[in-house]
């Protein structure tokens, strides 16, 4: 039994190795489990060593943490703190702090705020409806005035389909992030809205802003873009391409030259969104937009989205464009599944207002015609230079040369609109959150143009602006 | 466990369906039904994805009925419902005409039975509405503020108890463009797992750093605070600016109510600030509607941004946001919606003052105190009889969402189409909303409910579709009935 002792079975074999192994092999074998022996004893350490703070420690710090107050403290006379009071209806004439002056400073472009036939179709489905809709659409929030005012929007503007949002801001601000996504490219005008900025901020794509209606700036990026593909392949082939721009910018009053980009579109493969608040129900002989003044294939704009707030006299917005593009947001657009239906009765109000639009097509010549007017009495005014175009009914009187810092170039142009508020023409500022846009306008007075202004109301408003440079800025 | 099971079964068969009839309409075998592309655009990058739009095209579509269904009527207790069908398996539908009539409406948000079509209110909204119109065309900066938004901010700061409130058009917006007007870089957000895509897309809007806490538990939260002022930013070390804690009143999709006294408690301690969204609390919960800082016997003066809507209770539009006389002066000055955004509809603003005035009872009747009692008693009645029942029911004793849960993907459909046909409308609620195995149907009591409604929904919910009873239920019901005979 000796032969099986544990230590012949083992002691053997060693015995063996030791003799016929070579000795550099043995002394490699020995260092190794040497080695084994005192990893499989060392104690473990953490990468990142996480201070071992005591308990007491910690108490300490949350003691002395002092966070910042919820919100820092406004001045008193801080320009945008103290709003105007508006009592009663913003119609043509209105009542600013309690006086009476004509209306220079509401969207109202087409006078359908106050428009009778807009207000009986409105107080129809407040009737039969109620105000609200208490729900999203994809939960009994769907009406058919909901419906009903999506196909005429989609025939109206010659599209495949319509989609509808509940409020103006949300429509551009949804519409972008849900085709846009992260590693996505998107070319967006400097002048582009606040709203466009928050959308391409919502999608989180790569954002490259070209110079104002610069064509040659936009395909100059075009052009880097495409070399920067050609070296990644495989990345571009799903990397999408936006242009974002609108029809008739609300910053600077001009329009986008849209036929060239157009030409851009098919040239680099780039998809165009266009954004068509201020253009809708102005521009073009019907009120189409930019793609009728241009006499554009309405086909070749993939998505245009637009604001019912202005011509439309309503609230909300719309999308239009092929099903193959607009179905997609009533899945995925943020504004539309996750928030409340417009009410009813702001739908059946555009419902009427797009009505008159398309039974009086001569307004539009006549909104234009005052637009030309305006903007001719305005040249010359010492000391205030006329943004926008000669069409634009929204344009923006800046200063021609600044005071200074931008604080009192705000405080000179208070004192114009106050002047010109005294006196009974209604304006305002534009306002702008100065430190959120990506690139802040210069100061500017709004000036709007509507139908219902008369030819003396006109020329009484450009006499009293230029009375007010005048006094004020000399 | 075994429900779990089925469940992923269940998606499993669906899944492999869907890739062959996506293979099948690849080789041109299946007609291919979705628009497309134009064919002057077809070398573009392609806009959609495949793998995005499988979910949609083969499971949304078979189910596609349940939702968007357009109605005809106001969306109060009872509703009608225009008839539609479908000859491709919902590809396209088309209206047959016909109305259905007093369909039981247990889906649309109308907690307090305000979505009514005559009455004080509507009779109030159409003497504005002639007044002022229908739109306001300008921003509030600019001439967009009528005196009527400066009286329901009043009302409105009044019904909550705070210093000062805003109105906004939006209740998405109102979330969506506040909170980075609040926080902004080098600020924490401490957000619950549940929260609502606005209050997601205002946190991801403000560039702050987003941290998620378990639903409801405040364990979670307080693991957070400490490690979030203990260590700082992550790498800097810096400390924070501000420590912002999102909760919601009520949960829409859960039915769970907030624990506000322990998040108050936390709040306090660790010198945080909170926002409380009350979207579906406010009208809904406490002895005069106040909501959920009410029904918990707590002071609005804790809560630091209380932000609510007006769809829901008071069958508006609209958002606010109420608190102290600093905060709501600085939002009229840096809140992206006073500066971009249009102002509320006149109609909508005087429907929300006076169904408010009718709440609070200063319009000189009981008829704001007798909806809000209703409202409680017919949650307490529905969800015993359904809990009676067997039924798996999620949130809390008091909450007016009641989500039953159905686990199974083919049940989803069946529930929704099957309470149609006996004109009951129900909410169906499925992946992505909720998680992939926990789909449900969800049920939104009204202060305009009766009794009879209520227990005919009940009833036929259970006895015709014959749903998953709950184990525990099941065997007191057994054990009842033996000690019974």
């Amino acid at each position: 039994w000796e032969s099986f002792l544990p230590s012949r079975v083992l002691v053997q074999p060693v015995q063996l190795i030791c003799l016929y192994a070579p000795a550099y092999h043995l002394i490699l074998e020995g260092i190794l489990i040497l080695w084994i022996i005192r990893l499989l004893f060392s104690k473990t350490y953490k990468l990142q060593e996480r201070s071992d703070l005591t308990p007491k420690e910690k108490e300490e710090l949350i003691e002395e943490w002092q966070p910042e107050p919820l919100v820092p403290p406004v001045p008193k006379d801080h320009p945008a703190l103290n709003y105007n009071i508006v009592s009663g209806p913003p119609t043509h004439i209105i009542t600013v702090n309690g006086k009476e002056c004509i209306n220079f400073a509401s969207f109202n472009f087409l006078g359908l705020l106050d428009n009778e036939k807009v207000k009986s179709a409105a107080q129809a489905s407040l009737k039969k409806y109620g105000v609200g809709t208490c729900g999203p659409r994809g939960f009994y929030g769907t009406f058919d005035v909901h419906l009903e005012l999506e196909e005429r929007l989609a025939k109206f503007m010659r599209t495949e389909e319509a989609i509808i949002y509940s409020y103006g801001f949300a429509t551009i601000a949804s519409a972008i992030p849900a085709y846009s996504k992260r590693g996505d490219i998107v070319f967006v005008d400097e002048a582009a809205c606040f709203a466009i900025q928050k959308g391409l901020q919502a999608s989180r794509s790569n954002i490259k802003l070209f110079k104002h209606n610069d064509m040659a700036d936009l395909e100059r990026l075009l052009k880097e873009q495409e070399t920067e593909d050609q070296k990644n392949p495989r990345k571009a082939r799903v990397t999408r391409r936006f242009i974002v721009v609108e029809g008739l910018y609300m910053n600077t009053g001009d329009v986008c030259p849209l036929p060239e980009l157009i030409k851009l579109k098919y040239k680099y493969k780039v998809r165009i969104f266009l954004e068509e608040s201020l253009s809708f129900g102005v521009l073009g002989e019907h009120g189409r937009g930019i793609t009728e003044h241009f006499g554009i294939n309405i086909d070749d704009i993939d998505l245009i989205s637009a604001n019912m707030e202005n011509s439309l006299a309503s609230i909300g917005g719309f999308c239009c464009g092929r099903s193959f593009i607009i179905d997609h947001q009533r899945l995925s657009g943020q504004g539309y599944c996750f928030s409340a239906s417009l009410p009813p009765l702001l739908a059946a109000a555009a419902i009427e207002a797009l009505n008159i639009m398309e039974d009086n097509p001569d307004i539009f010549q006549t909104l234009r015609a005052k637009c030309e007017r305006i903007h001719e009495l305005l040249q010359g005014i010492s000391g205030l230079k006329v943004v926008g175009e000669s069409f634009s009914p929204a344009l923006h009187l800046q200063l021609e040369e600044s005071c200074g810092s931008r604080e009192n170039d705000v405080k000179s142009l208070k004192r114009v609109v106050d002047y010109c508020m005294n006196s009974g023409i209604a304006l305002t500022q534009a306002r702008y959150l100065e430190k959120e846009e990506k690139c802040l306008p210069p100061p500017s007075i709004r000036v709007v143009v509507t139908v219902e202004q008369t030819e003396q109301e006109l020329d009484k408003a450009a006499s009293l602006l230029k009375e007010a440079a005048q006094s004020v800025l000399n | 466990m075994l429900v779990a099971v089925l469940t992923y079964v269940g998606y499993g068969v669906l899944t492999l369906f869907g890739y062959l009839r996506d293979f099948m309409r690849q080789w041109k075998i299946e007609k291919c039904q979705n628009a497309t592309e134009r064919e002057e655009q077809k070398d573009f990058v392609p806009l959609y994805q495949d793998f995005e739009n499988f979910y949609n095209r083969n499971l949304y579509m078979r189910i596609r009925d349940s939702w968007n269904r357009p109605i005809c009527s106001v969306p109060g207790a009872k509703v009608d419902m225009m008839e539609r069908v479908s000859h491709d398996y919902n590809w396209t539908f088309t209206y047959t005409g016909r109305v259905i009539k007093d369909i039981i409406n247990m889906g649309s948000y109308n907690y307090l039975g305000f979505a009514q079509k005559a009455g004080t209110c509507q009779e109030a909204a159409a003497k504005v509405l002639s007044q002022y119109g229908a739109g306001v065309c300008s921003t509030r900066q600019e001439m967009g503020n009528l005196d009527k938004h400066e009286e329901l901010e009043k009302l409105v700061a009044r019904f909550l108890g705070v210093e000062s409130a805003m109105a906004y058009g939006m209740g998405f917006a109102t979330n969506s463009m506040n909170i980075p007007a609040l926080v902004g870089k080098g600020c924490l957000i401490l957000s619950d797992e549940l929260n609502h895509a606005s209050l997601v897309l205002g946190a991801r809007l403000s560039g702050a750093t987003i941290r998620i806490f378990k639903h409801n538990n405040m364990q979670s939260l307080e693991k957070l605070l400490k490690d979030a002022i203990v260590h700082g930013q992550p790498r800097t070390r810096r400390p924070w600016k501000k420590i912002l804690i999102l909760v919601e009143g009520i949960y829409s999709m859960e039915g769970s109510i907030v624990r506000l006294p322990e998040v108050i408690a936390l709040k306090k301690k660790y010198k945080s600030y909170l926002y409380l969204d009350e979207a579906h609390s406010i009208g809904a919960l406490g002895p005069t509607g106040r909501g959920v800082v009410e029904y918990f016997g707590l002071s609005p003066e804790d809560v630091d941004v209380m932000m609510g809507t007006f769809t829901k209770s008071f069958g508006a539009a609209g958002g606010y946001i109420g608190g102290k006389k600093e905060l709501i002066d600085y939002l009229r000055t840096y809140s992206h919606s006073a500066v971009y955004a249009t102002s509320l509809s006149p109609p909508v603003v005087e429907q929300i003052i006076t169904s408010m005035k009718c709440i609070m009872g200063e319009d000189g009747t009981n008829v704001g105190k007798a909806r809000v009692q209703q409202l409680a008693e017919n949650t307490r009645y529905f969800r015993r009889r359904l809990k009676e029942m067997g039924f798996i029911i999620y949130g809390n004793e008091d909450s007016p969402v009641v989500p039953l849960m159905l686990y199974m993907p083919a049940k989803i459909g069946a529930f929704g189409r099957e309470m149609l046909k006996r004109n009951i409308g129900v909410v169906v609620v499925g992946f992505p909303a909720t998680p992939i195995i926990e789909s449900r149907a969800r049920f939104c009591l009204s202060a305009a409910h009766t009794k009879e409604m209520l227990d005919t929904v009940s009833t036929l919910s259970c006895s015709e579709t014959c749903l998953k009873e709950s184990h525990r239920m099941r065997s007191r019901r057994e054990e009842v009935s033996r000690t019974a005979v």
